[in-house]
Parts: C-alpha cells; structure tokens; sequence
C-alpha cells in the first residue's frame, strides 16, 4: 500500500502549523511563558511561539500558541466506521418502508437515567424536528414515542417490550466524568439480560457519540453533533429491510 | 434614544389577561398545601441534618406526618405540640422521630395559643436572621456601589462545590457581578435537598445549604478584596423549590432561578404542586430580598425563537403577575428572555433587537435577564464566540439587567476557566464599545424593529386573553404552552400535595403575608 502522508497545513504545503490554546496553573509573566513554551516542546513541537497570554486570576494564566509539528499522518491507513446507509428525506423514506417492510416501525425514545437535556432527543423525535428537517412523529412510516428526560433504563425496555419496538433511540447530552458511557452501558447490559438486544436495534446519539463508539458499546449505530431525524430514519429503514 | 413606540391599549390588555389569569388560583393557594412546604416550614423553624443513610430530617419528619394523616394540619404545628410536651427543641423532635422515639401525632394537642406562644419567638428569630442577611446586602451594595448593567452572569458547574469556588473567584476577579453554581442534572426531580458540602455531580454541582454556604464565604472574601459586592444565584426549581429558597435566604443567596410555569413544562412536575411551591418559594424571595430569574429562555430551545417569540411575551406577564401576588417588587424580578434566532436567517439580529426591546420596555423597572444563543451553539467555538458578541451587543444596547455569559463552548462541555475568561473579555469589550450608542440612534415608528415588537406583543395578549377565558391549567392540558401537553392530575410530585385542613397553620406564611402587605 503506498503511504499518503498529511501534516497540519498553515500557509505552506507540510508546514506542520498548528493552533493551540491551554491553560497552566503558573503566574502570567516571563517564568510562565516559558513554561508554556517548554510544555509545546516536550510535546514534540518544533519552533513553540506563545502570541497570546491572559492572566486567569487564582494563579492560572490561559496560552495561545503556534507551533510547528514534525508529525505526518498515513491516510491510506485511516479506517472509520461511519454510518453507511444512504440518507433518505422523509417522503422517500416513507415510501422506502412501505415497499420494503409494509407495516409502520415502532421506535421508542427517551434521554435515559440521570439526563435531563432533551434537546437531542426531542430534535430527532418530535414533530417539528430541527432546522427543517421533521421529527420521527411526523413520518406516516413510523409510530414514534419519546418517553423525555430522565427515564430509568428498565422503563425504556418495558415500554419497548410492551410496544415490540422495532428500535430504541437513546439521547445522552450531559458527559461529565464520563456518565453517558456508564448509561449506555447499563442500557445495553439489561437489554441483554432481558433478551431484548437480538429483538430490536439499539441507537445511541448525542454531542460526544460517533458510531464507532456505539459499536464498542454494543448499539448498532451511533449519531453524534450534526446528525438529523433523516439520517437515523434512513438508517432504521434500512436496516429492517435488510432483515425482511 | 433607542426607544420603542409600544401600544399602549397593548400592555393595558396584557397585564389585565395575566392578572385574570393568575386571579383565578385563590381556591388553590388557600385551600392546599404540598410536602415541600412543610419541609420549608421545619426547615425556617431550625430542622437540619440527615439521618445515617442520607435522608434529610425535614423529610423524616413530614413523612412520619403523611404516614400519621397528621399532615392536613401543618408539620409546625405538631412539632411545636412535641416541643411544648416534651420540652425539647425542633432539631431534637426531628431527632427523636428520627430514631422512632416519638410518634407526632399521638401526643395530645395543646390549645392554640399555648403553641402559638412556642411558635412566635422561633418564627420571628429566623426572619430577623433573613432580615439581616437583607440588610447586610444592602450595605454592601451602599458601600461598594450597585451593581453594573448590564450585570455579567457567569456560571460555575464543575461538581465539586471546592473546585467551583477557585472557578468562581477567578471569574469575579476578571468582573463577574453575578455567579450560578449549576445543579447537578437529576436535582429538580430530587423530592429532598442533600445534606451537606458535596464533590461529585454531573452538569453541576448539588445545591446544599453546606454548599451555598461555602460559596457565599469565598465570594465575600473577593468582594471584599474587590470592592465590588458579587451576588450568588442557584435554583429554587423542581420538587423542592420553596425549601432552596428557604437555604438561600438563610445563607444569603441574592437571586435565584424562580420560575412560575418551568417545572411544569419542561420538568413534568405537577401543575398544582409548581403552583402551590411557587407561591410559598416567593414569599421567602421577597421577604430575603432575593431577585428572581424565569426561564423564558426554555420555551425558543424547544420552539422556533421567531414563531414563537409571543410565548416568552405571554410567559413573562404571567410570571409578573405571580411574583406580585408572592409580595415580589419589579426591581427584583429578572424576567427572562433569550437570543436564540438561527444565525443562517437574514436580519436575525434585528429580530433579536425587536425581541430585547420588547422585555425591556415591558418591564422598565425590572432587571430583565437576557440569556445566550445555545441552539444554534456549535463545536464551531469562533462562530459561538462570534455570536456571543453580537448578543452582548443587543444586551448592552438595551439595557439588559442582567447578561448570561455565552461561551464559546457552550455546546461542547461545562465552561473551563480560561472559556469562562473569554467570555467575560468578549462582554467587557462590547459593553465598553457600544456603552452610549443607545443615546444617539431612533427607532421611526413604522420602523422593522418597532412594529416587529407591537407585532409579538399582539399575539402575546391574544394569546393570554384566551388562555383567561379557558383557565391556565385547561391551556397547558391541551400543550398551549410550549408544544407540551400537562394534564392538571399528571406530572411527578402529585402526591406530595395535600388539601388543608381548617385548622391547618403555617406560622411563616402568615408572617410573611403579613409583613410582605399581602
């Protein structure tokens, strides 16, 4: 395989500019300056220029930097699993499954455990959607039910046996200390346990979801930032069919 | 002088919907009582603690009371019956339920004015102590000078309440006025208030009285250092906001997140218990001198910010006319507003002056709070920080009372210190940029902005003048409120609210009403 090699580009092809900005618990002078610089360079940086430097109070001070990286990257290595099902806009997918699977998809929802942002979920689900694309409520393909915030995971899985979903949309917006990945987890071990997880698909989405994530986790797609009701529509459309 | 030509048979008619419309809810406020109000009320009368598996002493107590019907009566009165037969205090008859060696409602009752007379002195020493928290705000304010407008408002949301404060005085420092400590995500739901200063949380932090309390010393400290008074706000929201607000006027909270119709439709908590609680919660608000902030924000995150402008209009009077039934003033009512238009729409920033001229003429007196874009917040922090600048524009532009930070990265985690930093130096320069333009620009009556804000205040009274003729709880069942659908017998914290009985007392209440004038 030949190797395709990529570095940062600034203004000249392989100048390896970066842009970086960082915050160091020092003082915001000369001694803390340099211990920014020092910090690039161990980092690997060739020619570390800090342009920039706020004094934060409490003993912090806040760095913007410019520097060069030696570091190339191999692009003909580079391997991403991304959602691979065409996007369809909502009269083509309702008309894709009536063709392909003739009967209305079941999709329960819900921001599960401790999340109470329902913004994502509610962008995909509800009605009126977001930025003119409409919510799975809307589509004559799919019954649609968005459970809201904080629905402990053994509700969402009851109300998906009760309702024989076909899929279960998960929404995860707070991320601290890592609390999504501790939710989904829990969600897709119980799904497990119940014997549910072979029975329907499991989607995850939110700000720090990708799909590769969610595979790790045992969904079988994930949606992150920029993802809209048609991709995770297409996405179920498909994917049933496929089944049929 | 930037200056909207409002109609005024307009407002006329607005405030009298809104008026009809929270008129109405005498049957309720008279009539019931909610678990979080007595919990309030033991709270006020020095109930603190937690049992050894973490449950707070005022819910012992009011639990042994629904469990004894005893509850219809009032928890004060059955506390100060145990206090006078046993001759004990309030802590320690909490202590003793506690432990399962006095059962409340088995003790013979005294005669009213034997409990009257145990009652008064511990009701007047708690309000003489809100008081003083009052009085020492003001001085401050007198001594440092008031507060800038608008008022930069920052926000703390680490989950360790000891990690918040190095955050918080570091943005006091570069000119915060106003600092939030951000509940942690699950509390509005939480039917108690945890016990004690806590590390762990998840989007914020637990808002305990411990906490509260570490916070208002470290913030006094930097005031002090500063010269310059910086208030503290939390959130007396959800399940338990009549007791937040008890702990903030205890600690010296000076605004909270106080919101009449939120918990309802965005947190699903019952409309009867928000109403009730928020009618209590109030009181106490403007009793401490605490100013309080609505959440009009919430509606254009979930609806379109131009379609749907009117709701926040619509929500703003409501709240207005709630917060005066509670004794609140309008120079303490930051009603709220947001600048969520898509930035893709052409003159977006026109609508937004519109709609920022219109909640600041409404409420002239009122220290209206202007929240952020967040919606159309992206991973793209230069184009957030962009935004943020033409919002702290409009903000000082119109005089906002009270300016929410945006940050840059307000759609990729809670702010880091140096976020936080940005945004203050992106406000204090936009501040300073436009300080006096307002003075030299006109807005021509047939101007866009001017009959775009008579426009939204038309379909807000019309739309409040047929929520009054249909009844406020009859509207939200049918999702007239925020595309939500909130049945008057749905929603969580029904069963915490209770029909009173004739008897029933709440020493505080009957204080507050009668030194608020109400």
């Amino acid at each position: 395989m030949t190797k395709h090699l990529v570095k940062p580009y600034g203004d000249t092809l392989n100048d390896g500019k970066m842009q970086l900005s960082f915050s160091l618990p020092v003082s915001c002078d000369a001694f803390g300056k340099e211990a920014a610089r020092v910090l690039l360079l161990q980092m690997g940086f060739s020619e570390p220029e800090i342009t920039g430097m706020r004094n934060l109070n409490e003993g912090f001070t806040h760095f913007i930097a410019y520097a060069s990286t030696s570091v190339a990257v191999d692009t003909a290595k580079i391997k991403v699993k991304v959602v691979d099902t065409p996007v369809m806009d909502m009269e083509t997918t309702d008309a894709f499954v009536e063709e392909h699977i003739g009967r209305k998809i079941t999709v329960v929802g819900a921001c599960i455990e401790s999340d109470a942002h329902t913004v994502g979920i509610d962008a995909i689900m509800n009605m009126k959607g977001y930025n003119h694309r409409y919510g799975l409520e809307r589509y004559h393909s799919f019954n649609a039910v968005n459970m809201g915030a904080q629905v402990p995971s053994e509700e969402l899985l009851a109300k998906a046996r009760e309702l024989k979903a076909d899929a279960v949309l998960v929404s995860q917006v707070v991320t601290q200390k890592n609390i999504h990945i501790k939710n989904l987890t829990r969600l897709i071990e119980l799904a497990e346990a119940e014997g549910l997880r072979s029975k329907m698909l499991f989607i995850c989405g939110g700000p720090r979801i990708s799909h590769e994530l969610a595979i790790e986790l045992g969904y079988d797609a994930g949606f992150g930032t920029g993802s809209y009701s048609t991709d995770v529509a297409s996405f179920i459309a498909f994917t049933l069919a496929r089944h049929v | 002088m930037l200056k909207l030509d409002l109609d005024n048979a307009l407002v006329l008619r607005s405030r009298e919907a809104a008026a009809r419309i929270t008129g109405a809810f005498a049957w309720l406020f008279d009539g019931y009582s909610t678990v979080a109000i007595e919990r309030t009320v033991l709270r006020l009368m020095g109930i603190d603690g937690a049992t050894k598996d973490g449950k707070p002493l005022p819910n012992v107590v009011v639990d042994h009371l629904v469990r004894h019907s005893g509850i219809n009566r009032g928890a004060a009165v059955w506390v100060v019956n145990a206090m006078l037969a046993k001759n004990l205090n309030a802590q320690q008859v909490a202590e003793q339920v506690a432990q399962r060696k006095l059962k409340l409602t088995e003790l013979p009752l005294a005669a009213p004015e034997k409990l009257l007379k145990v009652m008064q002195p511990i009701t007047k020493n708690t309000l003489k102590r809100i008081k003083a928290n009052r009085q020492l705000r003001d001085k401050k304010f007198a001594e440092y000078g008031p507060r800038r407008v608008p008022a930069i408002y920052v926000i703390v949301a680490t989950g360790n309440i000891y990690e918040d404060v190095i955050q918080a005085r570091a943005a006091a420092r570069e000119g915060a006025d106003i600092i939030a400590v951000i509940r942690s995500t699950a509390q509005s739901l939480l039917d108690y208030v945890p016990y004690g200063a806590t590390t762990v949380g998840f989007g914020g932090t637990f808002a305990t009285q411990e906490n509260f309390r570490i916070m208002r010393a470290a913030l006094d400290e930097v005031s002090a250092e500063e010269k310059r008074y910086i208030s503290l706000t939390n959130y007396a929201s959800g399940l338990c906001m009549p007791e937040i607000a008890a702990l903030g006027a205890l600690e010296r909270l000076d605004l909270m997140l106080n919101d009449a119709m939120y918990g309802i439709l965005f947190r699903d908590i019952n409309p009867k218990r928000t109403l009730l609680d928020q009618y209590f919660a109030r009181m106490i608000n403007a009793y401490a001198g605490i100013e309080i902030q609505t959440g009009e924000d919430n509606y254009l995150t979930t609806s379109d910010a131009i379609d749907k402008a009117y709701t926040v209009t619509a929500s703003q009077l409501i709240n207005e006319s709630f917060a005066l039934m509670s004794g609140i003033k309008p120079e303490k009512m930051g009603l709220g507003h947001a600048h969520e238009i898509d930035p893709e729409i052409e003159n977006s920033f026109s609508y937004e002056l519109a709609h920022a001229l219109l909640t600041k003429t409404l409420f002239p007196n009122s220290p209206v709070k202007y929240m952020p874009p967040t919606k159309f917040a992206s991973g793209n922090i230069f184009k957030t920080h962009l935004m943020d600048a033409m919002f702290n524009f409009i903000g000082q532009l119109t005089g906002q009372g009270v300016q929410l930070l945006g940050m840059m990265t307000e759609a990729i985690h809670t702010p880091h210190l140096a976020d936080r930093s940005l945004a203050i130096e992106n406000a204090q320069y936009l501040f300073k940029a436009v300080k006096n333009l307002n003075e030299h620009l006109d807005l021509g009556p047939s101007s866009f902005v001017n009959t775009r804000a008579n426009q939204v205040l038309r379909q807000a009274v019309e739309f409040l003048e047929k929520v009054a003729d249909e009844g406020l709880f009859s509207a939200m069942a049918k999702g007239e409120f925020a595309e939500i659908k909130r049945p008057e017998n749905g929603g969580k914290g029904l069963d915490g609210v209770f029909l009173r009985d004739q008897n029933y007392y709440n020493p505080f209440m009957e204080s507050l009403k009668q030194e608020l004038g109400l």
